[in-house]
């Protein structure tokens, strides 16, 4: 390993190496930069909101961004719990199950999942899916209401936090299901053919290979996801009817709101110290997000050292 | 448990592509056959036709016969999956499975069936195996550690075991020395002569001196002409057709004056 990056210092002499070079750095500065600023714009107009909410709004900060925290980890977890499944098997059709003529067609159409502008998505939310889901919600309400999250009573517009979830697993589906299709196509083949020749059937092999294999990358895939809905902000801010409260039905018409979702509604009424209040809020998801991008990696990293051990 | 195998009129294709043609021979059962010929001419091919591998590259299919122990493995009611826990398989190079240890890569097909199996049941079949392919000395200590973390020879001979453990009635080798050191390939050699009381063995190689130590029988496979199809040329005891082949196509071969 040493001798290439000697190699590499020792052909900086070259005009072309020494450019490209100039640029790889530079383009790596401006990311640290732009990612510096955030943290520093956060930090510089965020601490007096967090430090003067309570003359705002008559309890500490704590007590303001909590129920938002909660209601967007519930979102996003809900997501997740849709998508993770959906995108694996979605994943494994196509680059395990379907003939080839049919799958490549399919993984462009998973693709276009992700053009979809996020407004749209929040308008067919509130529009198509909501209503769709209220019989969904009456029922179980009915059926189930013993289940917490199913406590009801049920929504009648369907624009519950299980709706934003639901639209949230939709917006992440792309995303998941590239990078894991990507990864189970390169499970090594050699690994594939010694499960097929021990009379494994093709589930028992892709559980033998292609998951060990993938195991890694469908974590990052995950945590991946998770980064997109926690700060999905458009489709939320329509779907969600919000009031802010914490709580584990996620059937009702009273549901928690997120923190993206509540800066987009409340900004463009906001003055003085409530400014500073939600860019604090946004500082809070930001810590969220990093923290989960910096897990994904702990794990990813972890079972990439036990695979090549 | 030991089985014969006979092939007729073998033709293998991929797609629209005839690789090999026209295939007919007996493999003894509790012998070593060997397959050589140059590269490109169907012997790999061939093999894995033989436990129905060559089905999982899309579009490969067969015409002809293969019959082993009066059951013919092409028939529309066999599943290839039952054909290949009867067959089992060694690839060139060797592949345990990475995230498994030693002793899971051993019962890797053994735990197939998802049956579940009695430690001290488990261990036997892990202790036997691993002795059937000479390796149990040198890991007996270590069985928990990954199959990766061993030499190149002693992961094919794991990989050896692994097939051997669910006792199959052939075992299919495909080339196995050829990414080993001279050691680990005689000591392969040496287990394949052990293997032979038990199992039918069918081996390709590209080591003409392996195919003379090993088999009883030689199969020389040749392309009919440059752009045709794969063929056996001759198929006769590895004596015959190292001292005196009955085409000169083999002696050629064999000889080192091949055209």
């Amino acid at each position: 390993m040493s001798t290439t990056i000697d190699e590499a210092r020792g052909a900086g002499r070259r005009p072309g190496d020494a450019i490209f070079k100039g640029t790889a750095v530079g383009a790596a500065l401006v990311i640290l930069l732009a990612l510096a600023g955030v943290a520093v714009f956060l930090l510089y107009e965020g601490v007096p909101g967090i430090l003067g909410a309570r003359e705002e709004t008559g309890s500490s900060f704590v007590a303001y961004v909590w129920p938002l925290v909660y209601g967007t980890l519930v979102a996003a977890v809900i997501a997740l719990v849709i998508a993770t499944p959906l995108a694996f098997a979605m994943a494994l059709v196509i680059s395990h199950y379907a003939p080839k003529r049919l799958a490549k067609p399919l993984g462009y159409i998973v693709d276009l999942l992700a053009a979809v502008p996020s407004v749209v998505y929040g308008v067919w939310g509130i529009t198509v899916l909501g209503p769709q889901l209220v019989p969904m919600y009456r029922w179980l309400a009915e059926t189930v209401p013993w289940i917490p999250f199913f406590a009801g009573p049920a929504s009648t517009t369907g624009r519950t936090i299980f709706t934003a979830g639901v639209v949230l697993a939709i917006m992440v589906l792309p995303i998941v299901t590239a990078i894991c299709r990507e990864i189970f196509a390169q499970t090594p083949t050699l690994h594939q053919e010694a499960a097929l020749a021990l009379g494994a059937t093709r589930w028992e092999m892709i559980r033998m290979t292609v998951f060990p294999y993938a195991r890694s990358g469908m974590i990052s895939a995950v945590m991946l996801g998770l980064g997109r809905a926690l700060g999905e902000t458009m489709a939320v801010a329509l779907v969600l009817s919000a009031s802010g409260v914490i709580t584990l039905n996620f059937i009702s018409n009273t549901n928690p709101s997120t923190i993206a979702a509540n800066i987009a509604l409340r900004f463009p009424e906001a003055t003085g110290l409530a400014v500073n209040i939600l860019i604090a809020s946004g500082l809070v998801l930001f810590a969220i997000t990093f923290a989960v991008n910096f897990a994904a990696r702990a794990i990813a990293g972890r079972s990439a050292r036990r695979m090549s051990r | 448990m030991a089985k014969s195998i006979d092939v007729s009129d073998l033709n293998i294709y991929y797609g629209d592509f005839l690789a090999v043609q026209g295939v007919n021979m007996t493999i003894k059962a509790r012998s070593v056959t060997a397959f050589i010929g140059p590269s490109g001419c169907g012997k790999s091919t061939f093999l894995r036709s033989l436990n129905r591998m060559h089905e999982v590259i899309p579009g490969a299919r067969v015409e002809g016969k293969v019959v082993v122990d009066g059951q013919s493995l092409y028939d529309p009611s066999i599943d290839p999956v039952a054909v290949r826990r009867q067959i089992g398989m060694v690839f060139q190079r060797p592949n345990p499975f990475p995230t498994m240890s030693i002793y899971d890569n051993v019962l890797a097909g053994n735990r197939l069936n998802s049956r579940r199996m009695k430690k001290a049941e488990a261990d036997g079949i892990v202790e036997k195996s691993l002795k059937g392919a000479n390796l149990w000395n040198e890991v007996k200590d270590r069985l928990n550690k990954p199959g990766m973390g061993l030499s190149g020879g002693q992961q094919q001979r794991l990989c050896i075991a692994r097939a051997i453990a669910v006792e199959p009635q052939v075992l299919l080798m495909d080339e196995p020395c050829s990414a080993l050191d001279p050691i680990s390939t005689s000591a392969i050699e040496d287990l394949i002569h052990e293997l032979k009381s038990d199992y039918t063995i069918v081996i390709v190689t590209h080591n003409m001196q392996q195919a003379a130590r090993v088999s009883d029988e030689t199969g020389f496979f040749n392309l009919k002409a440059t752009g045709e199809p794969g063929q056996l040329v001759e198929f006769n005891p590895t004596k015959k057709v190292f001292s005196n082949p009955d085409e000169s196509a083999t002696e050629a071969y064999i000889s080192g004056r091949f055209g």
